[in-house]
């Protein structure tokens, strides 16, 4: 029997569970897209019939960060850009864990740009979400990774001269092997995406676009979006790779341009997850690490038995 | 201090096998009832470069490198020549003869390998050699290797001409190698040990060097203070690693990472050193022992996890292996300039439990505290070390390491407990509760039932939620902090010391000193006391929380006190008088950070000028900085 009674348990969980009481309410502001984000979890995590005590949810640092003192689970708020690291290692500790990390587009793209590219190239069994909303919100407002050309913030006055960062095309090269695009203004496909997300066994990437009212002004909300899935004009295999690149690089051109493209764009369902691939090598347990903490009957090794015949 | 030692040095060139072959000398001697202790010199470099490693045999306890030394095996570079005159590398390959010939004690025998060395390049080689009473040997070593095997079999040839020379049994070597080698290179190796040994016996001994004979009373093993802290760590219970390499913390890394595997433990290389620690983090946060380390400029980057685990009260073990700094500064050379680093590094008021283990034995006892007052206190724990005690080869007896494992997970509740714990409106566990004993407040691990909480860097309420609140401000950080205050209680309550004592108990002067200068200062202050001065040491290893009565009553109980420490700006000095708050008139320095490690004599040295003679010291491998007010 598992050490962890809540993982694994076929109780039926509702969207209120994932709730907090009364406080803390959130504290984003009128019109943010974090909301969005944080109803679709709510609603991804009890359809897919999770229990707040077998998820663990890690956040980085700016207004995303706040994503999990609003969300009833074990949560993590780490530090800006290293939300990744420590989910990683947490799920390589207990894979039965639900592990969910997230952050903003600075936080995920910038200062731990070097995390995603290393966590997506490894394909750990996990998903991450990145709230893109083109800016830096909790600063307020200076011009984020993912900032179109050209945009003026207090920190980049004569307009930023630099490309934004292209996620989903980043994500694809650096290896992930589910990445996804929504809005938080399409919370029935965001909800979809975000349990897809999490049944994949890999690398999991939620590009997820969430409007600035306040320090985004000029941006687009992101409407009218285009749900690629269920339009008749893209039509693509998001099994192939290269099909789905095109698709991705398609999809950042026209957001410059005004057109939100949201869906699918690449899901590799056979490549193993790294916990996989390490158990196969013999570098992991078969048996979740941290379940042998809670048992008793576990015999520990000792050093004077395994190593010290070397040394004599 | 014995007369009766041999101090066998190998020279040669990076790459050429001195560290593999100096290994297993130093076993053999050890096998044959000695008492060894190596020291290792080596160059930022893998192929080429002057690399030395001494071994110090003696029939008694030897806990330092000693000063200078009788035997130079010099093999010769065979990665360093380069042709061009003028080259940036110069006539390097000959560097393993002349670089090492001051240290070479009077009466000393020096075996050249003439079939790459020569000794016409050295000014007044003759000379030199005619003053000291050296007794040279010129073997053409490279050419016997080549003949029965390959050039780098050439080692070899030295250790059979060392052991003719210096009278040592071929078995015990014999036995090693047998041991250690495929049969495939076993055969050559075998042949050229018996030709080397053959040949130095048909020559004429003029030397009076040997190697002591020595009986132990129980079985002895030969570890690295890099292999006690992993070992210590895995008997704790420790299955989990994250890290990046850095020069010299890599050996604690790799050796972790060879052995995690084969008890179901798990290591990660990682794409840096803030990773490193934040995957720690993550293991240990999900209910698993976990580590990370790195040596000076990868700790840098650790800081902003070190702080989160402080906040968020996340156990870990990080060790920080010291090299020379600032910055990358001497990668292969051991210095202690990490101190004020490791205790203060990362923002607001720190937190954690530093130790800095003194000898290879305590190198894996103190790593074991480290781990359990980490998980059951909560607090990030650290163990620093220097690039010396990291490397040094080492015998202890065995029976050090017959320890029972200790995987208890420290201050966890389980899914019985948390079902009964306070929870918050929110749902949350009220996982940082404000009054609780020593500061401790109950973990939960994710996956428990009625265990979910926010962990987070920001300061929060019980169940973890942000909070700014300044009445639960202060009930926080008092909580966390008087956690320091507590590990120092049950340090002093627990049975034995971290401080090590050495020397009469009354005495009129101190010397105080830290991590590896230990076995170097305890030679120096039996050569005092044979010389008539009065001295004794404490060598202290519990740096954060600090032991503040046992050193205070030890500068209490002298008239002054030289702390001695390995580098520029007197850390651990400073540390002193901050902690105690007093003996600024009391405490000088004697200070070395060149690179290289101090020798028993220039303690002796030191401490007769600067403090019994006042005088000025010569040179500059050490230097004094005199007392407040001095």
């Amino acid at each position: 029997m598992s050490a962890f009674s809540a993982i694994g348990e076929e109780t039926e969980h509702d969207q209120n569970e994932f709730t907090p009481g009364l406080e803390p309410q959130p504290t984003w502001c009128p019109g943010c897209g974090d909301f969005g984000v944080l109803k679709a979890l709510k609603g991804a995590a009890a359809e897919l019939g999770l229990s707040p005590d077998e998820m663990l949810l890690c956040t980085g640092i700016g207004c995303s960060g706040k994503l999990n003192s609003y969300f009833e689970s074990y949560g993590f708020h780490t530090i800006h850009g290293r939300s990744l690291p420590i989910a990683r290692a947490a799920k390589l500790a207990n894979p039965g864990l639900t592990v969910v990390a997230a952050g903003g587009d600075g936080d995920g793209y910038g200062i731990g740009g070097n995390h995603f590219m290393h966590s997506a190239r490894e394909n750990h069994d996990m998903t991450y979400i990145v709230f893109n909303n083109e800016i830096f919100g909790l600063t307020k407002g200076q011009t984020s990774p993912t900032s179109p050309m050209g945009h003026k913030s207090k920190t980049q006055p004569h307009g930023s001269a630099k490309q934004p960062i292209r996620p989903l095309s980043l994500s694809l090269t650096s290896g992930a092997s589910y990445i996804a695009r929504t809005a938080a203004v399409n919370p029935n496909q965001a909800k979809e995406i975000i349990v897809e997300a999490i049944e994949h066994d890999g690398f999991s990437h939620v590009d997820f676009l969430t409007q600035c009212p306040t320090w985004n002004k000029d941006a687009r909300q992101y409407v009218p979006y285009i749900d690629i899935q269920d339009s008749d004009d893209y039509d693509f295999d998001t099994n192939d790779r290269r099909e789905a690149a095109d698709m991705m690089a398609e999809t950042e051109d026209a957001l410059h341009e005004g057109t939100v493209l949201t869906g699918r764009y690449y899901v590799d369902g056979d490549r193993p997850s790294y916990g996989q691939e390490k158990r196969a090598i013999g570098e992991m347990p078969e048996e979740p690490l941290a379940e042998r903490y809670f048992d008793d009957d576990y015999e520990w090794e000792r050093s004077y038995d395994l190593f010290l015949e070397k040394h004599r | 201090m014995t007369d009766d030692e041999l101090i066998w040095r190998i020279a040669g060139g990076s790459g050429d096998g001195i560290a593999s072959t100096s290994q297993n000398f130093a076993k053999a001697l050890m096998r044959s009832g000695l008492h060894v202790f190596t020291h290792r010199h080596y160059p930022s470099r893998i192929r080429g470069g002057h690399t030395y490693t001494e071994i110090r045999a003696s029939a008694d306890p030897v806990e330092s490198r000693g000063d200078g030394y009788n035997f130079l095996l010099t093999l010769g570079d065979s990665f360093a020549r380069n042709p061009s005159e003028g080259a940036y590398y110069g006539d390097e390959e000959q560097k393993p003869l002349y670089e090492n010939l001051d240290e070479l004690r009077e009466g000393g025998v020096i075996v050249v390998d003439e079939g790459l060395v020569d000794t016409s390049v050295v000014e007044d080689f003759d000379e030199r050699v005619e003053e000291n009473n050296w007794h040279v040997y010129e073997f053409d070593l490279r050419s016997l290797a080549r003949e029965y095997g390959r050039e780098v079999m050439r080692n070899t040839a030295g250790v059979g001409v060392t052991c003719a020379l210096a009278g040592i049994d071929r078995e015990w070597i014999v036995e090693l190698m047998t041991d250690a080698m495929p049969e495939k290179i076993l055969e050559p190796n075998l042949e050229i040990l018996d030709e080397a040994y053959e040949m130095a016996m048909d020559v004429e001994h003029t030397h009076d060097v040997s190697v002591p004979e020595g009986e132990h009373d129980e079985e002895q093993v030969l570890l690295s203070g890099s292999d006690a802290i992993a070992y210590g760590a895995l008997d704790e219970g420790c299955r989990f690693i994250a890290g990046y390499p850095m020069t010299p913390w890599t050996e604690v890394f790799t050796i972790m990472s060879q052995n995690l595997p084969e008890v179901g433990g798990i290591s990660e290389q990682v794409e840096d050193e803030i990773a490193a620690a934040a995957l720690a983090l993550g293991a240990s946060h999900a209910g698993v022992k976990a580590m990370s380390g790195s040596s000076g400029g990868g700790f840098a980057l650790m800081s902003e996890p070190l702080g989160l685990a402080e906040m968020t009260e996340t156990p870990v073990v990080l060790v920080e292996a010291m090299r020379a700094g600032p910055s990358t500064g001497l990668p292969t050379k051991p210095e202690q300039g990490d101190l004020e680093h490791v205790l203060y590094t990362s923002q607001g008021d720190s937190n954690r439990v530093v130790f800095a283990p003194s000898t290879v034995s305590e190198a894996y006892t103190q790593t074991r505290t480290a781990f359990s007052l980490a998980y059951e206190y909560q607090i990030p724990a650290i163990v620093i070390y220097d690039q010396k005690l990291g490397g040094e080869l080492v015998n202890v007896p065995a029976s050090h390491f017959d320890e029972e494992p200790n995987p208890d997970l420290g201050s966890v509740l389980t899914e019985a407990e948390l079902a009964e714990a306070p929870h918050d409106a929110s749902g949350k566990y009220n996982r940082f509760q404000h009054n609780v004993e020593k500061g401790i407040s109950p973990r939960s691990i994710p996956g428990q039932k009625d265990g979910h909480f926010l962990a987070t860097g920001n300061e929060h309420m019980p169940a973890g939620h942000i909070s700014e609140d300044p009445e639960n401000r202060v009930f926080q950080m008092d909580r966390r902090m008087s956690r320091v205050e507590n590990i120092r209680a049950d340090l002093d309550a627990a049975e034995g010391s971290n401080q090590t004592p050495h020397g009469p108990e009354e005495a009129e002067y101190g010397i105080l000193t830290w991590g590896s200068n230990q076995g170097t200062v305890f030679e120096a202050i039996d050569r005092l006391n044979d010389d008539g001065y009065s001295v004794k040491a404490l060598s202290v290893s519990d740096m954060m929380p600090y032991p503040v009565d046992e050193v205070e009553a030890f500068i209490e109980s002298v008239d002054e006190v030289l702390v001695v420490e390995m580098n520029a700006s007197a850390q651990f000095r400073g540390l002193t008088q901050k902690e105690l708050g007093r003996y600024g008139e009391q405490l000088s320095s004697l200070l070395k950070y060149n690179g290289n490690p101090f020798e028993p004599a220039e303690i002796v040295d030191g401490f007769v000028t600067t403090i019994v003679e006042n005088d000025t010291l010569p040179g500059t491998e050490t230097k004094f900085v005199p007392a407040a007010g001095d």
